[in-house]
Formats: C-alpha cells, structure tokens, sequence
C-alpha cells in the first residue's frame, strides 16, 4: 500500500465526514455554512420535490439520552408556528449518529448582511423589535433558542424577519396547552440535559451559558443574547465590553442602557422576557421613556420636543401668525 | 506464546479483519480463539502507528524500534493487556500509547534488547514501509501524542482505502476504485482531472462517473466507520473518535 500523503489524507478526511444522506429523503445540493454547532446543507427533499436546509449537528459528549432529547425537542419546537419563526420540518440520525435537523430553506440576508448595507438605526431597531417578538413567543411556549445571533436571523426577500436555527433550543416548562404527548415527558424529566456542556456561540452567549450552567438557563439568557445582537444592530461590531455610545456616539443613552440591561451579566439584573425587551425597544421607537433608563428633566423635555415636532411647529407657527397680525393692526 | 506464527495484518489473506464487533470487547473473552482474533485486530490497527511512535518519541534507530514494537504486542497478548482496558477512564488510543511509554520505559532500563534477545519476529510486519513512511512525515514541531494520533489517523485511512480496493475487486466494480483513485486520491494535480476527463478517459458517461463516485465514497465512508466501531469499546467512545478521525484539520 502507497503511504498517503498529508493533503490526500485531509481530502479523504473531509470525504468520509460528508454527511451520508443516503438513508434519507434528502439529496444535498452544496455547502451553505459552517459553524460550531455543526454544518448546514442545502438539499432536495426527495418526497416533496422542494428545497431545504440541513443542519448536521456536531455537538461534543452527543450520548445516546442527549441525542434523543434533542430529537424530542425538536418535534416539539417544529410546532411553534409563528411568521418570525422558521420550523423544524424534519429531524433525524444519520447513520453515523450525528443529529440532523430539515428546515424551510429562506432566502434573504442575514441580519449581518443587512446590517452591512447601512440602514438607518430605526430600521435597524424595528427589524430587531421583530426578532424579539418571535422570541418572547417561543418563549411563552416554553421555548429558549441559545443560540440567538445575527448568523442566524434573516431578513427575507418581503423585508420579513426570521429566526433561524431552532436546533439546540431547550424546553424549559409546559406550556398551558401542552403541544404533544412528549412535552409532558420532558417537563416530567427536566434534570436530563447535561449539566457542563456549554452549547452556543461566543460572544453572543450568556455568561451563565458559557460556564455550562445547562439548568440555569431561562428565558433571561436569550435576553442576554439578544442584548448581545442589539449591540452588534448599535455599533457594527460584535459585543464587547466597551459601551455602545463610545464606539458608536449616535447612539442614545436610552438605546444603550436597553442594550446594556439586557446584557446584564447577572441574569436577575436583565429584562425577564423578551416580550418585556421588545417593549423598551417598541417605547424608544414611540420616543416613549424607556424603563431601562431614567431621564433628566432636560431629557424629558428634549424627548417630548422631538416626538411632538410637528405639534410645536404648528403652534409656533400660530403664535408668530398671532404677533404679526396684532404688530400689523396697531400699525 | 500460543499464537498463529503465520498472523500477518488480517491473515494470510492481506485482508484488515472484518468482524463488526468491538476487538477490544472481545479482548475480554474466555474463549482464546476470540481473544486472539481480538488481538489480531488491534494489532492491525495499530503496529504501524506504534512503531514511528517509538521512533519519534524515544528517539531509537529502527532495529530497536522493531523490537520494541514486537515486544511490546508480544507482551501485551501474553498477559491479555488490551482486556484491562477501562473505556471510562480514557479512550482506547490513549490506553494503548500509556502501555506503551510504560513498556518502552521499562525495556530501556532492563537494556531489553540484549537481555529479550533481539531480532525475535512474532508477527509479520512490514517495517520497511513503516520506516520509508517514518522518514516522510517525521514533523518535529508535532508532540508525540499529536504525531501519534496522526499517524494513526494515516494508518486507519489506508487500512480502509485497502478494503475498499479488495471490496470492489470482491463485488466486480474495479472502476469504481479506479475512479476513486484518480480522482480522489489524485495528489498534486487534482485540478487537472474533471468527472468529463474521466468520463472520455474510461469511456463512460460523465454521470455514471459521477454514480462510481458517489457509490465508492459512500462505500468508504462505511467502511471507516466500521474499522473505527471495532477498535473502541463504547459507543461515546466510537463518537468521539470519529470527530477526531474525520473532524480535525491535520497539523
């Protein structure tokens, strides 16, 4: 047998790491990305003659209860159906265990893309309002995402907003209507995620997320990650510790405590939800005082002005109109 | 020691041994015969990497790296070292290269090579490729855990590309190696070959080519995968070698 050479064998390697989809209804068309949670493809569902994306999950310590959960959870999660969110249509276990989920393939840019192509920071602000909405529904559902970043929103070709990736969220209770026979099985097994694998992605994760805090997760650590992405929406930049008004000074002290609370690094200090988010962001568009910063006297005067701008215009415009007719009827 | 003299990789059939069931469960066995095959398997697995192991790490010329590497399987199949093997406590890989560091150690400061006797072959093993194959990818800049893990990464591949060659021979479908071969194992030129060149080249339809090729890979992918079910022990330890196997860039 021939030695093989170091770039044959890292040809043979990416090979036979292809995903095998031969057991499946899927053909894979190409490569759409890669990340650390795994590899999306796009494919042909063979039964419905449609296209999709695949995502193959290469989540560390994947055993046999965690990869179950995981597909349980996933039929779960594909029954949130929401405009702001894209489904599970399908999960899976290919023939070498790893994990895959079918999703509806979106076209659009992502959320980083869009921001790139400078849009106004209200534009910006009301597409973010969106993906809170589609969150705090999830949410409401018992529902955490865990891996909210700007790769995984898209803008869709009708200006539509679309949280993508649904694949290592997490059941965290029942909801008032249970949404399938398992529901009541995870709610009744919740101690059965591991503890210590820190699932996510850096920078976007909440700190108890990133320390592998499995069963501290709730609602408040998307709203960390949320945060996270109205800071990248702020500034152009991924999160960082430096405040947003510095890197960017257009930014008002309002938009950046919102930014800044959500970001909290102690979860009780954040928002709670993110219906309670997208509810200071909603105030901030309305030029609303917010409840995450308290104004000044000024502030509030200054706010009130540039909300009711037409309203002092017009009665400016009376008052001179009034000094001008009585200077003209005295002369 | 009672071992078939005539133990080559696989037998006398050049062939990797194929039984879909854990070797380093079945090195647990009360039945020899399964022990022995068990043996054989591991062995099969990983001489080779053993070897350029010895002389990376330990720095010995090649004669003594033979005898090392011979004693040390002679060693662990007479006192059935594989079966102490504990899949909780590390990956098999690592069990194996710690015997190792520890028979070597050991060897060194016995002077093994006079006191065993040196020169003995219990097994059959080809070390003049092993060697060539040492001089062509002895990268100092790897530690000896990584260059290890490489090497038996390189070692696992070709044992799989060997199986799937004998696998299409066995099943009538020698082009679909051959087309694999050009095209997947081409080295510096694989730029210059297309599926439309091969196509005009062996005289087939440019998607049949494509059929060959999918049909080969998938068969390879089958076959490492199942080479690697039989050198671990469970099956999170089979997981975790695969992302290592197929996930990693090489250093």
């Amino acid at each position: 047998m021939k030695p093989l050479s170091n770039r044959q064998l890292d040809h043979l390697r990416q090979l036979a790491a292809h995903p095998d989809f031969n057991s499946t209804k899927y053909r894979v068309i190409k490569e759409l990305g890669r990340g650390g949670m795994g590899t999306v493809y796009l494919a042909t569902d063979g039964e419905l003659n449609r296209e999709v994306a695949i995502k193959v999950l290469s989540v560390p310590e994947l055993d046999d209860s965690l990869r179950e959960r995981m597909i349980r959870e996933a039929q779960i999660i594909a029954q949130l159906e929401h405009p702001g969110i894209v489904p599970v249509h399908d999960v899976g276990t290919l023939a070498d265990g790893r994990v895959f989920y079918a999703m509806k393939y979106v076209r659009g840019s992502r959320l980083d893309e869009y921001a790139a192509e400078a849009e106004s920071l209200k534009d910006r602000l009301r597409k973010f309002q969106a993906v809170c909405d589609a969150v705090a529904f999830a949410h409401a559902h018992g529902v955490i995402h865990r891996d909210l970043k700007p790769q995984n929103i898209m803008i869709g070709s009708f200006g539509e907003v679309l949280v993508l990736d649904w694949g290592v969220a997490k059941i965290l209770r029942q909801h008032e209507r249970p949404v399938s026979l398992e529901a009541d099985t995870l709610i009744k097994n919740p101690g059965d995620t591991t503890n210590g694998t820190v699932i996510g992605t850096r920078n976007y994760m909440s700190p108890e997320q990133a320390r592998g805090e499995i069963n501290q997760l709730d609602e408040r650590s998307d709203v960390y990650s949320l945060g996270a992405v109205l800071y990248f929406l702020l500034t152009d930049k991924p999160p960082a510790t430096t405040r947003p008004r510095t890197v960017n000074p257009k930014v008002s002290k309002a938009a950046e405590a919102i930014c800044l609370k959500a970001m909290s690094l102690e979860a009780p200090a954040r928002y709670s939800s993110a219906a309670e988010l997208s509810s200071d962001v909603g105030k901030l568009l309305d030029a609303e005082p917010v409840a995450a910063y308290q104004e000044s006297v000024v502030e509030k005067v200054g706010r009130w002005a540039g909300k009711n701008r037409f309203l002092i215009l017009l009665v400016l415009a009376y008052l001179v109109m009034r000094i001008f007719l009585i200077l003209t009827s005295r002369s | 020691m009672n071992i078939d003299p005539d133990t080559d990789i696989g037998g006398g059939q050049h062939r990797f041994p194929v039984t879909n069931q854990s070797a380093i469960v079945l090195a647990r066995s009360d039945d020899q015969n399964v022990r022995q095959r068990a043996f054989e398997t591991i062995l099969a697995s990983y001489w080779k990497p053993v070897y350029k192991y010895v002389r990376f790490k330990w720095h010995v010329d090649n004669e003594d790296a033979k005898d090392l590497t011979q004693g040390f399987f002679a060693n662990a199949f007479e006192k059935n070292h594989f079966a102490n093997y504990d899949a909780a406590k590390a990956s098999f890989q690592t069990f194996l290269r710690t015997c190792l560091d520890g028979f070597v150690a050991n060897e060194r400061k016995a002077g093994a090579r006079i006191k065993r006797g040196g020169g003995i072959e219990h097994f059959q093993l080809d070390f003049v490729s092993a060697e060539s194959e040492f001089a062509l990818h002895a990268v100092s800049s790897l530690t000896p855990e990584d260059y290890f893990h490489r090497e038996w990464v390189r070692w696992m591949f070709t044992l799989a590309l060997e199986a799937l060659r004998q696998s299409c021979e066995d099943t009538g479908k020698k082009m679909h190696f051959q087309l694999f071969e050009r095209y997947d194992l081409a080295d510096d030129n694989r730029e210059n070959v297309s599926y439309a060149s091969l196509a005009q080249e062996f005289g087939l339809d440019p998607s049949v080519v494509n059929n060959y090729l999918a049909a080969a890979r998938r068969n390879f992918r089958r076959i490492i995968l199942e080479k690697l079910r039989e050198i671990t022990a469970t099956e999170e330890e089979f997981r975790n070698e695969a992302r290592s196997l197929l996930g990693v860039e090489l250093k």
